[in-house]
């Protein structure tokens, strides 16, 4: 009888993952039909856009890189307690501390010139995390509020930068003045790693940072110290830890990481430029955003948020693939991707207590037995 | 069971719920993967199963000319976008290209590169940059796709590259026109220009509006606000309301985001020039006149070079001279006559290049403006400065 | 810098910030009310575009403003039925459920302005009503006394909603359910009962907060409200979550914003300098959250916890 319930119990969990997922596709399906396209091809379209060739799982894989970046920082913050919704612009701020660093140190060779960036991305980030961490920690001013604010500031700052100071010499000579750099010396291009794609060492660096995070946080005083706050910050005060100091941290590394999302960003794009429509979402695609949808389907656990990066990824590249498929408005794209949010963060707790009852029958069984 | 049983049991569940109240992040590692596995295992094989789906756009063979365009907004925003939209349908109604596709929305720049190069990598015969800022992206997609022709726009630049062509609005020439009949209608009040962000072809038609009303009255009140938005409709409106209040009595705008600004002039029954579209529509008791962009003009051309083997490498210009703008006058608005002669005269005047609008350069020539009004853009500096 | 001290200029600055603040003081006092009962709802802005829409299509379908302000309103309730369920049934994580919310109000109204309605046709707008006596006085007249009805609604709304959260049993419930849920709860009093009832009181107000954007416009844009729900959300944090504090934070975001609107119409800051004077009403409401606010009230201590009974 234990066995069987074992069973249940493996099954359960993912059963109501992609029951989720199921539901928020089923009803895209019904807004797709009632748009008068066809349900299947749109799907079929999604699904070999995201992962149906060569190209294609590149691009998916680019796209999961930020996700990675930004969820793995907040599987750190959110450790602690920490709510971080700043990844916007924390993402923006690494940005523009890579191109700054780029500009600045001309050309370096690459060996040298790659990491320069992706570290002044971290910095970036990582100063941008700690303004607000800082501003909790010693002001007692709530993370969600600065966080809010600082993201229309970082948003206003690099439209400011890209319209003056880092502008490109051509664009003012033309007279143009598109908003954006000079294309960025080509040593700091983030090497590709597959011929022909446009698969980049990003992708390998995001997955060494989840990596390098798991081992924080469980291999480490630091981090373990860290989850204790977000455990409980008042016993830990009575361990002894200084929690102020661990909000700070939270948010920097949060922020460093989001920040190296906003590097790779820049360094591995397609016009290896700095370039933006003036919204904070038309540089980040929302990864602020959507790198804390991809924390939480891998249960605000690293390592596992690389897959739930991949399938998010792969989600929003097959949309976009889906919408140029049966051109279907791209708001549907943006409307099925809050659906499957909802509908998979809802299921978390369907999966807790199916996962409870199990329990609870195991526990039966087990005393049934023991009589 | 006995009593002790019972107490253990209540226990363990107590405790449970208690690790739920205090860590709510408590979520089963295992439970996790393999939900995550499910789902990637069920997407994959569904992905080798469908990679042969035919698709509803059209697929490029031979004998269709197929046409895609990336749009940075809505189709349907009566402004930048709208205006490819419409010159694409009018280009296919006319028989000059078979169908079009089109990904709208495209903010986010590195998706409308994932998107320029799909349309490239499916054999779409000509595939539009719809968007100043997509044009660095395009400069590394281009030279990947030497059989496939690309337009970008607003832009003169081509990178040097054989299969890229650039499209540009001489925005100026309309705004001046309408600058000058808006200065007419002003009356003793000032006139207000709302624009996004101060770049392309929404710069240029800015100055030419400004330009245009100085040449009339040098002495009329212009105010510019760029709002440093392209979408912030509530903005454009704010700003509206500001020109209003200090005395605006015609308005003006560029960018999608101007319809906030039209509907504060409804309500307070000021005057409106739109660009891009047609806007008359939105607010047929106030808006005189509109500058529509006709790309189809340019298009054409462009279209029936590839059809003949050129893929590209020329910058192509809308203008009034060739018909590429139009300023269409709102039917619903009794346009004085003194008024209407004047902007004709200046249409005529514009096209056949005796006059020059001065603002920025003329990109069709390639050369400084030689323009006859040098002292309006100085009085146009001086007025914004006061 | 002088053409903006000037009278004329100021009181149209002053009423430009008190109409602005409108839709934040909607949405920041639904959300107060939600965070008192200890829940967070980060998808204000999903809600609000929704209230929006659905305001907006309804003054075009019918030309009838106070239709059009129950549509938003009822957008709200149905949005907060949805939250409530989320939260409180499958009690998931709230500050990403909120984004959610958030994504999905963004894509599905633009997705039925798209279909619905298409191009943006002007709607009936708002009037403004000039409230008799104190609308005559010179300058405060126009500043204060001389907006749309809906702008008297959110100001009254503000000692309404510190009344029944102060003063009434349901404000008691509030409270108590928002500190000491367990406590509550052994009291009687249902937890889950009142955080529904706030919730769905919150996002109707968020719904009439994106109706009063819409209706106030007159017209309807893909994301209309550009973040509005997501500083009116920071606003609460802002406000120590009382209406008052709320009011004012929303008070000061809307004059700040119209202060600097009315630099760049004058030509005060051009150029990449706007995009600095853009970002200053977010960064001077950090700072004068650090300068004003002395003794802080501290978050409802079961904020963002769900409540499971017996733990």
């Amino acid at each position: 009888m234990r066995a069987r319930l074992q069973l249940d119990e493996r099954l359960s969990g993912p059963l109501v993952a992609v029951a989720a997922v199921g539901i928020a596709f089923a009803l895209g399906a019904v807004m797709i039909v009632a748009l008068g396209a066809n349900p299947w091809e749109g799907f079929t379209a999604l699904v070999d856009g995201a992962f149906g060739g060569q190209r294609e799982l590149a691009d998916t894989a680019t796209k999961a890189t930020p996700l990675l970046l930004v969820g793995t920082g907040i599987c750190i913050s959110f450790r602690a307690k920490v709510i971080n919704i700043g990844g916007e612009g924390q993402v923006l701020a690494g940005a523009l501390a890579g191109t700054v660093a780029a500009l600045a140190l001309g050309d370096l060779p690459r060996v040298v010139l790659v990491p320069v960036v992706l570290l002044a991305g971290l910095i970036g980030g990582g100063t941008w995390g700690a303004i607000p961490g800082a501003l909790k920690a010693y002001l007692g001013v709530n993370e969600i509020l600065s966080t809010i604010m600082l993201n229309i500031v970082a948003a206003q700052v690099v439209n400011y930068m890209l319209r003056d100071p880092l502008i490109d010499p051509a664009e003012i000579e033309r007279g143009t003045r598109i908003p954006q750099t000079e294309r960025l010396s080509t040593n700091a291009d983030l090497p590709v790693l597959l011929g022909g794609t446009r698969l980049h060492l990003g992708v390998v660096v995001a997955v060494l940072f989840a990596v390098a995070a798991w081992i924080f946080l469980w291999r480490s005083r630091v981090g373990y110290r860290l989850r204790a706050v977000g455990s409980g910050p008042d016993a830990a005060r009575y361990a002894g830890i200084n929690v102020p100091r661990m909000t700070m941290l939270a948010l920097t590394a949060s922020g460093a990481m989001c920040g190296l999302a906003g590097a790779i960003l820049v360094f591995g794009s397609e016009s290896h430029r700095f370039v933006t429509d003036g919204s904070s979402t038309g540089f980040t695609g929302s990864s602020g955003f959507n790198g804390i949808v991809a924390a939480l389907f891998g249960g605000l656990h690293p390592l596992w948020t690389i897959p739930a990066a991949v399938l998010f990824g792969g989600l929003l590249v097959g949309a976009n693939a889906m919408q140029r498929a049966i051109q279907i408005p791209g708001s549907l794209v943006i409307a099925l991707n809050g659906l499957v949010v909802l509908f998979v963060v809802a299921s978390v707790d369907v999966r807790k207590r199916l996962s409870r009852a199990s329990a609870k029958r195991a526990v039966l069984a087990a005393m049934a037995d023991s009589e | 069971m006995s009593v002790a049983s019972n107490h253990v049991y209540i226990t363990l569940i107590n405790t449970e719920e208690k690790h739920t109240m205090t860590k709510p992040h408590q979520f089963s590692r295992r439970r996790t993967i393999g939900a995550i596995v499910a789902v990637g295992a069920a997407l994959a094989a569904t992905g080798v199963v469908s990679s042969g789906a035919s698709a509803a756009r059209p697929e490029s063979n031979g004998d269709e000319f197929t046409v895609a365009a990336v749009l940075p907004s809505a189709a349907n925003d009566l402004a930048f976008s709208q205006s490819m939209v419409d010159s694409l349908d009018r280009l296919t109604e006319a028989g000059v290209i078979d169908d079009y596709a089109i990904s709208e929305n495209m903010f986010v720049v590195e998706d409308a590169a994932t998107a320029i190069r799909a349309y490239a990598d499916e054999g779409y015969d000509l595939v539009i940059a719809h968007g100043s800022q997509y044009g660095g992206s395009l400069q590394e997609i281009a030279p990947d796709f030497p059989e496939t022709a690309f337009a970008w726009g607003t832009a003169a630049d081509t990178f040097g590259l054989e299969n890229v062509s650039g499209y540009t609005a001489s925005a100026d020439q309309g705004g001046y026109v309408m600058g000058a009949m808006g200065a007419m209608l002003a009356g003793d009040g000032s006139i207000g220009i709302i624009g996004p962000i101060e770049v392309g072809d929404g710069k240029l038609y800015v100055d030419g509006f400004e330009a245009g009303a100085l040449s009339v009255r040098a002495d009329i009140g212009v105010g510019i606000n760029y709002i440093e938005s392209f979408s912030d409709t509530a903005l454009a409106a704010e700003a509206a309301t500001s020109f209003i209040a200090g005395g605006a009595t015609v308005l003006s705008g560029t960018a999608q985001m101007t319809v906030g600004a039209i509907g504060v002039a409804n309500e307070s029954g000021v005057l409106w020039f739109g660009t891009n579209s047609n806007q008359a529509e939105l607010a047929p008791d106030i808006v005189v006149a509109s500058q529509v962009y006709h790309w189809e003009v340019v298009l054409e051309e462009l279209v029936n070079g590839i059809v003949d083997g050129d893929l590209g490498g020329d910058t192509y210009d809308i203008n009034l001279a060739n018909g590429g703008e139009v300023i269409e006058f709102n039917d619903e608005y009794e346009l004085p006559e003194d008024v209407l002669a004047a902007g004709d005269e200046l249409i005529a005047q514009l096209s056949s290049g005796d006059l020059v609008t001065g603002v920025g350069a003329d990109p069709a020539e390639g050369t400084e403006p030689t323009g006859t009004e040098p002292a309006a853009t100085t009085a146009a500096a001086d007025t914004t400065e006061a | 810098m002088s053409e903006f001290f000037t009278i004329s200029v100021i009181v149209a600055t002053v009423a430009a910030g008190v109409r602005l603040a409108t839709p934040y003081l909607f949405a920041a006092l639904g959300e107060t009310l939600g965070q008192r009962s200890g829940v967070l709802n980060l998808g204000v802005d999903g809600v609000m575009l929704l209230g929006a829409f659905f305001a907006y299509w309804a003054a075009l379908e019918h030309r009838n403003l106070w239709l059009a302000f129950l549509a938003g309103a009822a957008v709200g309730l149905v949005m907060g039925a949805v939250y409530a369920v989320v939260t409180l049934v499958f009690k998931a994580e709230q500050g990403i459920s909120g984004i959610g919310v958030y994504l999905f109000g963004l894509g599905f109204s633009e997705l039925l302005y798209r279909q619905q309605v298409g191009t943006p046709r002007p709607a009936k707008s708002l009037p403004d009503v000039r409230i008799p006596l104190l609308g005559r006085i010179p300058k405060v007249g126009d500043m204060f006394f001389n907006h749309s009805l809906v702008v008297y609604v959110a100001i009254a709304l503000v000692p309404l909603a510190a009344l029944v959260i102060n003063h009434t049993r349901f404000g008691l419930n509030i409270r108590a359910v928002g500190e000491t849920p367990e406590a509550a709860d052994s009291m009687g009093v249902s937890v889950n009962g009142t955080r529904t009832a706030t919730i769905l009181l919150a996002n109707m107000l968020a719904g009439i907060g994106g109706a009063a954007l819409a209706l106030e416009l007159g017209t309807f844009q893909q994301n209309l409200t550009n973040g509005i729900g997501f500083i009116a959300v920071a606003l609460v944090y802002f406000g120590s979550w009382r209406p008052v504090g709320v009011l004012a934070g929303s008070l000061l975001y809307g004059l700040l914003t119209a202060t600097v609107n009315q630099f760049k119409t004058l030509g005060i800051v051009t150029g990449g300098t706007a995009s600095l004077a853009t970002a200053a009403p977010a960064l001077l409401t950090i700072v004068a959250l650090v300068v004003i606010a002395r003794r802080r009230a501290e978050q409802p201590a079961a904020l963002t916890l769900p409540f499971v009974r017996g733990g």
